[in-house]
């Protein structure tokens, strides 16, 4: 029920982690008295200054562009701060994302995922001499991987994944991203070293086509046909790759 | 206590920052220290473009580009440091380039360049194209390969790290006392070369493009230690903020053609500023907005006007302005194809900040006295390459620029002949006193930080904002002595050791109150209007007295540094009356 100044009262359930008081997870809920158009990180903010100051979870830009506030919201990976309070309702459920160890309430350990990130060489890769000035690409070559450069590595994917949940080892649909871009990248000539480990049993096959990923990029970035772009370009070699 | 050492220690994991580590990489040890993962860092937030003369689409010149710096600058820039901006944004654009970042391209594969606001061909003539630019995530990209280049170089990173204090001793930087968040350990890093960049402090204000994580932590820490922190009245307050919210609109829509409207309809910037029109200097659109809004000319009357890119067309907006146009749609609920989108200033961008030389190292009195050891680069730094404005684009420029000059200045002149100073006695005695401190007020009786923060932020809102005078600025002088005192007060709630947000928070706000403090004493001393410092009561610029750069260095008597200032370097460029 909006009230006479538009605001919302808002009861937010939060799965609660505070090693040093209780060894198990909890539950706990909070009300509080938001505008509708207010973000669901402005109404943590609220809690955590207002309320409860130990409230623990990770934020910087607050619009969608660093990637630190992905948590798992009425059961689905979402940026707190792309989230409006009147696009969510007034019964909201927040949980830190499924596949990370926890440190602390929704603070998840993001260094497995970038150990996982780390391993497709996430870099150009091309020994060629470098050119005195840029290096040629067509705006059609560059438009072949620009989706797939708007990967912010929150982990929102990689967290609503089945397969990662069930095998801690999975690199992940994130990891695959970031090895498309420069897989389809004319400029680069690791195609080939990466596709070699994502052919592993720890590498692309283990990905169910499931579809989370794809619904839980705050990007839009469509994930799944990602992976299977990169799927295709294993099966059938570089030939693909055009 | 934790040691660690390591010959450079880089302090922050923007563009600056990687920008340095990757000159020195490959043979000094180095560490990164950041508050965040590094690619959660406030460069990402960038959007419009990198400036660099490269002459893809048209005639352009570095000098034009230097100048254009410099009269943007409202000739309060140091004229060697932009010489060397615009020549050497060159080499360092195809440096990301040849690092993989996925610019626009032309036709011909080339990087593709567009209009921004102060870029002009010929010394004023006109537009010109000179921002490169990848969609409108420049800073995100530019990020992002630089995060790709620290992994290939296996640079070490300490990722959730604060900072809490620099070490200084025997006058040379030594070290610096870093918490970990994870843990609530205490850090000390032992170095030869620390490089300072952590970036800007806008969420010293209600209304803010910034990130949460933008507190001023450097410049803060620098100045509790003695050192001088330059020209902090110069802030920018960019004109295209989304209303209420502060989220940018980047200029790059101005520069793909972007109408700004009033109640009536109308574009008014082709009223102040006939040649550049929408796209004149941001100090200048945002004054106009200030002034047709002061006039009634307002949205509905309200403290908003229009940005349109309706008549741009989709194709055009979904191919240069995606990200922008999502955030007003997200947010606003406005459909940009459509409907102009509700904006107003936000605040930005700092022009000043620590002083240093154009080799990036930190200098601490009117005689451009090197402190051995420190570096500074980036928004944390002030070269000064802004002046009194910062062109738009100029920012990413300056980090590419300057973060590659610290690092190639440490790798090839002071580390060959740089031993370790020794570290002071009880090295983590401030860090380990204030957390301590903080820790142990937990739970007791006194204020929380909420009100303080809130406090701060609406009063540098209300009175150190687009337009400020002698009135405002004394109360906001006082205002800042108050919440001094009762920051040294504060009450936490979170008695953790365990990733202690509240702690890290309330050390941050503590930063900004310092941060609030050296820009509110040098805009009530500048008795002038330059730039983004505008006087109600001193309306026009005052060469003759102020052409001079203020140095702010933290007293004993809170809200009142003491105040020095030294002259600005000019070389080609004359101070001229502004005009676009």
């Amino acid at each position: 029920m909006a009230a006479a100044d538009g605001t919302l009262s808002v009861q937010i359930k939060v799965k609660r982690y505070q090693p040093e008081k209780e060894a198990k997870p909890y539950w706990q809920e909070f009300r509080v008295q938001v505008d509708p158009k207010d973000r669901l990180l402005d109404a943590l903010n609220q809690i955590k200054w207002e309320q409860d100051g130990t409230l623990t979870f990770r934020r910087s830009c607050a619009h969608g562009v660093c990637g630190s506030d992905a948590m798992r919201i009425n059961g689905r990976n979402r940026l707190a701060c792309k989230l409006l309070i009147e696009d969510v309702g007034t019964r909201i459920t927040v949980e830190p994302m499924l596949g990370f160890p926890v440190i602390r309430d929704l603070v998840v350990d993001m260094d497995p995922f970038f150990a996982k990130y780390e391993k497709i060489k996430p870099y150009l890769i091309n020994d060629e001499p470098e050119p005195r000035t840029e290096r040629r690409q067509s705006p059609e070559q560059r438009e072949r991987y620009d989706e797939t450069t708007k990967c912010i590595l929150c982990g929102a994917c990689t967290g609503s994944c089945p397969s990662v949940w069930a095998n801690a080892d999975w690199v992940g649909p994130a990891s695959i991203v970031n090895a498309h871009r420069f897989i389809f990248d004319s400029r680069d000539r690791g195609a080939n070293e990466r596709l070699q480990i994502l052919s592993d049993r720890n590498g692309v096959w283990r990905c169910r086509t499931i579809f989370n990923c794809s619904e839980a990029c705050p990007r839009g970035i469509h994930v799944t046909d990602a992976i299977e772009e990169v799927k295709r370009a294993i099966m059938y070699g570089s030939n693909a790759i055009e | 206590m934790n040691y660690h050492k390591f010959d450079v220690v880089i302090v922050g994991a923007g563009g600056a920052g990687l920008m340095s580590a990757m000159q020195l990489a490959h043979n000094s040890s180095i560490a990164v220290i950041s508050k965040l993962y590094p690619t959660r860092s406030h460069t990402g937030a960038a959007q419009g473009g990198v400036a660099a003369a490269l002459g893809n689409q048209e005639e352009d010149h570095w000098k034009w580009h230097m100048f254009d710096t410099v009269k943007g600058g409202d000739y309060l820039t140091d004229q060697d440091a932009a010489e060397i901006l615009a020549r050497e944004a060159i080499d360092a654009v195809y440096d990301l380039e040849h690092w993989g970042l996925p610019f626009n391209r032309t036709p011909d594969g080339k990087i593709d360049q567009r209009r921004f606001g102060g870029h002009t061909r010929n010394f004023g003539e006109g537009p010109v194209r000179r921002s490169c630019y990848a969609a409108d995530r420049t800073g995100h990209m530019i990020l992002q390969t630089m995060y790709q280049q620290s992994v290939k170089n296996q640079v070490n990173f300490f990722n959730e790290y604060m900072m809490l204090d620099l070490l200084i001793n025997d006058g040379q930087a030594c070290g610096v006392v870093a918490l970990c968040l994870r843990d609530g350990s205490i850090h000390v890093f032992h170095a030869k070369t620390i490089v300072l960049a952590t970036g800007g402090y806008g969420r010293a204000w209600r209304i803010t493009s910034n990130a949460l994580a933008c507190t001023g932590d450097g410049m803060a820490v620098a100045y509790r230690r003695g050192l001088p922190l330059e020209d902090m009245e110069m802030y920018q307050f960019h004109p295209t903020g989304l209303y209420r919210i502060g989220i940018l609109l980047s200029e790059a829509a101005r520069g793909e053609g972007a109408y700004i409207l009033n109640n009536e309809g109308e574009r008014f910037c082709i009223r102040y500023a006939p040649t550049m029109e929408e796209l004149a200097p941001r100090d200048m659109v945002s004054r106009f907005i200030v002034q047709e809004i002061a006039e009634g000319r307002g949205i509905g009357g309200k403290d908003y006007v229009y940005l349109s890119v309706a008549h741009l067309g989709k194709e055009k907006i979904d191919a240069k302005l995606p990200d922008i146009t999502d955030f007003a749609r997200n947010y606003l609920n406005v459909e940009p194809y459509y409907e102009p989108i509700p904006i107003q200033p936000t605040a930005h961008y700092a022009m000043g900040g620590i002083p240093t030389d154009i080799e990036g190292r930190v200098v601490v009195d009117e005689q451009n006295t090197v402190l051995p050891g420190l570096y500074a680069a980036g928004e944390v730094a002030c070269v000064s390459v802004h002046g009194a404005n910062r062109l738009g684009t100029n920012s990413l420029v300056d980090l590419i620029v300057f973060g590659r000059r610290a690092g190639k200045h440490i790798a090839a002149k002071w580390l060959p002949e740089a031993d370790f100073a020794p570290l002071p006695a009880n090295p983590d005695g401030y860090a380990t006193e204030l957390v301590e401190g903080l820790l142990s007020r937990a739970n007791g009786k006194g204020e929380t930080q909420e009100r303080i923060r809130q406090e701060l932020r609406d009063e540098m809102t209300e009175k150190v904002g687009v337009v400020r005078s002698e009135t405002t600025l004394l109360a906001m002088q006082q205002k800042i002595a108050e919440l001094k005192e009762r920051w040294a007060n504060v009450r936490l709630m979170d008695t953790s050791h365990t990733f202690n947000t509240e702690l890290m928070e309330v050390i941050e706000l503590g930063n900004l109150i310092e941060c609030a403090e050296a820009t509110v004493a040098g805009a009530l001393a500048r008795k002038e209007s330059r730039g983004g410092h505008y006087r109600e009561d001193y309306q026009k610029r005052d060469d003759a007295n102020f052409l001079k750069h203020t140095l702010a260095y933290r007293s004993d008597t809170p809200g009142q540094p003491d105040l020095r200032y030294k002259p600005v370097v000019i070389t080609e460029f004359q101070p001229k009356e502004r005009k676009y």
